[in-house]
């Protein structure tokens, strides 16, 4: 196992030394659960299938993982324990990603869990479980794509408040970017050529197709370069502010 | 060997380094002095890559920080000041996290986990999480992570801060058995640990050094070298008895103790026995009457005020 794996295995394994893991999975089911059958109506739709579950995933996200992804680096900084970490002979890349890889098998793991949804449209119904699986793995990597902004705002400050407070907000942007139920972002006067260009970088445009089961590789693209993106930003910040 | 060339490091306005230079070979234990906000952690963080050099280099074993740094790297132990460490793991727990770091795998990491556990004495304590544990234990189980590797370089910082008094002792003992065949840099503020456990002493003010040396060169500075301390039983004119003695500088009360004086030498040259048979002839009331080696603490308090020693 190398470095990556190591550091991946410790922060994972923090994670479940503290209440974090519990209360973070116990809360993201709650909340799924209300948000699925009060808002997204999954049962009075009538239909097999789970797009009312994975459509509001990005609203879901927008609160929890901010949450898991505030202490990655703000926590290191504010206890000095980066100064350990970053002289112990390891790359930067391999903390910054081991880190973030750790957060996401969290995320994983908490969504791993709903599968008790998944049976339950099974035992209703008759869906299409291929389009289950896609919607599955396409909302993991949506959030791998929150929780890179919060890796990042995390490497930018010594306070994981603040650093939740920037993750929120951020994310907020590119979620309501896209198309979405709920309001329309767009001034009347804007070209539509502006609104495309804006659109293609939002959430919601990529993860609508991904909720309905369309796994488009265009999609799933957007979100890892979104990914490596933000990555490679924390990087950059972690080293940058590591000093102050 | 450690060598550091031209080291500088700024933060924006504020020059934590000046241009500092110097050689640490294989065998020393070098004691880092300076008041407080000298630039001594500022120096142990860029000689340890965590902190990028404003100008100049440094080399561990050939293996320069900024170029080569996981080589370099992984030739160092370091604890960091206050001895930082993961506060949600069990003292086993991050042991094993940094034996598998510095490369220990099965076997072979158990082992080793196990040789700094009883190293340091953390055996009573293995299964706790390290948040619960005191300042003293916090800081050992930092010792125990820098010495993980048996590394040829451990550069520690204030290793001994926050520990009781037998802890200081078994700490400086743990480094003098470490200390051969490896470069040990410690930086401290109590001057009888330079003396206890350095064979060299760099006294840095403002970035830049303003003594170098073995901490007896460096007690030999002080104006107390060589001099007399006596303690009367009663007033007495010492200054009269000593009036034309060859070699006998002025005559000072201490500060800290009623009826104690010190004799002080004017040209550096041992005045023992000059003194002893004044006193002998003039019958002096003393109780007390001993050679003084030089104290640090008078070098230090002189040489970071500004201006040599």
């Amino acid at each position: 196992m190398g470095n990556l794996g190591i550091i991946f295995r410790r922060e994972l394994m923090g994670y479940f030394a503290t209440p974090l893991a519990y209360v973070f999975i116990v809360i993201f089911l709650i909340s799924n659960g209300i948000l699925t059958f009060e808002l997204g109506g999954l049962y009075i739709r009538n239909q097999a299938d789970l797009q009312p579950f994975f459509m509001l995933h990005p609203f879901l996200y927008l609160f929890m993982v901010p949450a898991i992804a505030m202490t990655l680096w703000a926590d290191e900084r504010k206890t000095g324990t980066i100064e350990l970490l970053l002289t112990l002979p390891i790359k930067l890349s391999d903390a910054v990603l081991g880190k973030f890889l750790a957060a996401w098998a969290l995320t994983g793991i908490a969504l791993a869990l709903t599968f008790p949804i998944w049976i339950t449209v099974n035992y209703l119904g008759d869906p299409d479980n291929g389009v289950i699986l896609a919607g599955y793995i396409g909302s993991w990597i949506m959030a791998g794509g929150f929780l890179a902004v919060g890796t990042c705002m995390s490497a930018c400050t010594k306070n994981s408040v603040i650093a939740f407070i920037l993750t929120v907000a951020i994310c907020f942007l590119f979620v309501i970017m896209g198309p979405n139920m709920f309001f329309n972002v767009y001034p009347a006067w804007m070209p539509d050529v502006l609104v495309d260009a804006i659109q293609s970088l939002g959430f919601m445009t990529h993860f609508e197709w991904i909720s309905k089961g369309v796994l488009d590789i265009r999609d799933v693209l957007f979100f890892l370069v979104f990914i490596a993106a933000w990555l490679l930003a924390s990087a950059i910040v972690v080293e940058m502010k590591k000093a102050s | 060997m450690i060598e550091i060339r031209n080291l500088s490091k700024k933060f924006d306005q504020f020059t934590a380094v000046d241009d500092l230079s110097f050689t640490v070979n294989e065998g020393e234990v070098l004691g880092f002095l300076g008041p407080n906000g000298a630039g001594k952690s500022t120096t142990m963080k860029v000689v340890t890559g965590f902190l990028a050099p404003s100008a100049g280099s440094v080399s561990i074993d050939g293996h320069d920080i900024g170029d080569d740094p996981i080589a370099a790297k992984s030739l160092i132990g370091y604890l960091p000041e206050g001895a930082p460490c993961y506060g949600d793991m069990t003292t086993r727990e991050f042991l094993q996290f940094i034996a598998e770091i510095r490369g220990f795998r099965g076997q072979d990491r158990d082992e080793r986990v196990q040789h700094v556990i009883d190293e340091v004495a953390l055996e009573t304590v293995v299964n706790q999480t390290i948040e619960t544990l005191s300042k003293g234990f916090k800081r050992r189980v930092g010792l125990a992570q820098a010495i993980m590797h048996d590394p040829k370089v451990l550069i520690l910082d204030e290793p001994t801060d926050g520990l009781d008094p037998n802890q200081k002792h078994h700490v400086r003992e743990l480094i003098k058995n470490l200390a051969q065949d490896k470069i040990v840099i410690i930086s401290t503020h109590i001057l009888e640990e330079v003396s206890a456990v350095c064979t060299r002493a760099i006294i840095i003010a403002k970035g830049k050094i303003v003594a170098d040396g073995t901490p007896a060169e460096l007690e030999a500075r002080s104006r107390y070298h060589h001099a007399i301390s006596v303690k009367l039983t009663s007033d007495y004119d010492l200054a009269g008895d000593l009036q034309g003695v060859p070699g006998i500088g002025a005559i000072e009360p201490d500060d800290s103790e009623a009826q104690r004086f010190f004799i002080l030498a004017s040209d550096g040259e041992p005045i023992f026995a000059k003194v002893q048979d004044v006193a002998q002839e003039k019958s002096w009331p003393v109780t007390e009457f001993h050679v003084n080696r030089g104290e640090l603490e008078d070098v230090f308090r002189t040489v970071t005020a500004g201006g040599q020693a």
